[in-house]
């Protein structure tokens, strides 16, 4: 699905190069829930619009479907979710959802079926013609991600999607995300600063650590596909919690040798 | 609404007051002011009145150097309501003559100003020359251009409405330009990364983003444009000779002494801004409640 292989990635700013990310190399398969989690200014949003051809890598590969990350948005192989939902204001939710579709030209009936269906998947029924003001934060944030599914992309992009929003309608929207991961068995990559949303939600979690952007560590997540947020108090999950934290933790010994 | 609330809101919740206040103040200062820029006149007709009617008569001369306010409102309900409209003499006709121009300059000018911003902001080589030269078209006075721009068309054949227009749009387009290429750079990054992400052609980045991001400082502009407008139909019409316009009115009456007439002319001039200016406000309501953005 996505082939990444010794990606460097350096902005060029007025107080000279950053290295936004070093070497990095990773593969994520078809189907698979991988989280990039790190501290900020470690490069898993970076990492992210690589992926989606928003940034252009200095050195290195990166393909999306086996092509160029370009082509692939191009082809609008991916749907992005931003971290604020960015919904325009002077459409409604359905106007928002309609708005990827009617930019890819799809027909008119088509549009409104899968208006329909998406809208039933993120549970926003009775609320098509509501106006983005008149939503909750987490509403927004669901009319942002269905307007990301209403097109036929086998991938999406998240980018901290839950950050801005407070932590019981977050646990609601994980579960919620992993069900809809499990009905449309989408390739989801999902940027996160929070160590249990990562460790719940991915079959893969990426350590980063920053200065300059690395992976320090790849975890495939032993717990069953099929979870519940109870399964947050088990061992297994704890146990993977605790990798992820050192990851993190040896990302900043480095920093300070 | 109860009839009596409504009342209450308009005398004592809205501006009624102090509008009242404000024009209580000016109209008192106007007829004190009166007495002075007046008084040689009078002096010189009227040598064996008492100062009453000193004060009187200076408030109702028949070519003052200040008219006042009852003068001038009298003039004005004589030359609109008691005027045929296709009089010569008649404020309407006069009004309608400068009306029509101004709104030939106002679209013209607004349509040249959108057309410059769209190219300000997609074409970078106009992004880097465009701009100066807008700026510098506004520091050149009108009056300066505006009997240039009579002579050359006339002596091509044009005359009437349309160099009156261009003179018009020449100082409405400016605000136009401004505000437009500022609201079509209203959509942050995110929102322009979203429809890159959609793979969005340029024209779709326009008309779904740029263009209805753009509405409330389209309407901002605007209001400006058209009083800009009607300052510059007046304007055309002073060089140009002109017999018929609110700028011919005052320039008669300069001619002739007739302060009066400038005034009323004026006052016409001022109240036909404020409605265009209120139309457009109006306009403005009504899209952005439908647009459903809050300003």
């Amino acid at each position: 699905m996505i082939s990444i292989k010794n990606v460097d990635l350096i902005f060029e700013t007025n107080d000279g190069p950053v290295q936004a990310l070093k070497d990095v190399s990773l593969e994520v398969g078809g189907g698979d829930f991988v989280s990039f989690i790190g501290p900020s200014g470690c490069g898993k949003t970076t990492l992210l619009r690589a992926i989606a051809a928003l940034e252009m890598p200095t050195k290195g590969h990166l393909s999306v479907n086996s092509k160029s990350p370009d082509s692939a948005r191009i082809d609008r192989e991916y749907g992005y979710v931003f971290q604020a939902a960015g919904l325009y204001p002077w459409r409604t939710v359905e106007g928002n959802i309609r708005l990827p579709l009617e930019i890819m030209g799809y027909s008119q009936a088509e549009k409104k079926e899968r208006i329909q269906k998406v809208i039933e998947l993120v549970e926003l029924k009775g609320f098509e013609k509501k106006f983005p003001w008149q939503l909750s934060g987490g509403m927004q944030q669901r009319a942002s991600i269905a307007r990301a599914l209403a097109f036929d992309a086998n991938i999406l992009l998240m980018d901290e999607p839950f950050g801005a929003l407070d932590e019981i309608v977050r646990d609601r929207l994980n579960s919620e995300l992993l069900d809809l991961w499990m009905q449309t068995k989408k390739t989801i990559c999902f940027v996160t600063h929070s160590i249990p949303e990562a460790v719940f939600l991915s079959t893969k979690i990426v350590v980063m650590s920053p200065r300059p952007g690395r992976i320090t560590d790849i975890i495939e997540s032993t717990l069953p596909s099929k979870r519940d947020l109870n399964i947050r108090d088990s061992q297994e999950f704890i146990k993977i919690a605790q990798r992820v934290r050192e990851g993190l933790k040896s990302g900043h010994q480095d920093e300070v040798l | 609404m109860k009839f009596s609330n409504f009342i209450y809101n308009f005398f004592f919740v809205g501006n009624f007051f102090p509008i009242l206040t404000i024009v209580t103040v000016i109209g008192i200062f106007w007829y004190l002011v009166a007495l002075p820029m007046n008084a040689e006149k009078v002096e010189r007709k009227f040598k064996d009145l008492n100062a009453t009617e000193k004060i009187i008569k200076s408030w109702n001369l028949e070519k003052p150097k200040l008219p006042t306010p009852h003068q001038i409102v009298n003039e004005i309900v004589n030359t609109v309501f008691y005027k045929k409209i296709s009089s010569k003499r008649s404020l309407v006709y006069h009004g309608w003559i400068t009306l029509e121009a101004t709104l030939a300059g106002f679209f013209l000018g607004t349509a040249l100003g959108i057309l410059l911003a769209l190219g300000i902001v997609h074409n970078r080589a106009m992004d880097l020359s465009v701009m100066p030269w807008v700026i510098a078209s506004q520091t050149v006075p009108i009056l300066a251009i505006a009997p240039m721009i009579i002579v050359v068309m006339n002596s091509v054949g044009i005359t009437g409405l349309l160099p009156k227009a261009i003179i018009s749009m020449y100082l409405s387009f400016f605000p136009v330009v401004v505000g437009m290429v500022k609201g079509l750079r209203s959509p942050d990054q995110m929102q322009i990364d979203q429809m890159k992400t959609w793979s969005a052609s340029s024209n779709q980045l326009l008309w779904k983003l740029r263009f209805p991001s753009s509405v409330p400082y389209l309407f901002a502009s605007l209001k400006v444009g058209i009083a800009a407008s009607l300052v510059g139909a007046i304007v055309g019409e002073l060089p140009s000779g002109a017999i018929a316009g609110l700028g011919a009115r005052m320039l008669a009456g300069t001619y002739y002494g007739q302060t009066i007439m400038i005034w009323s002319a004026l006052f016409t001039a001022a109240f036909l801004a404020a409605s265009l200016v209120i139309t457009i406000n109006f306009i403005q309501n009504i899209t952005l409640k439908k647009m459903a953005i809050i300003t």
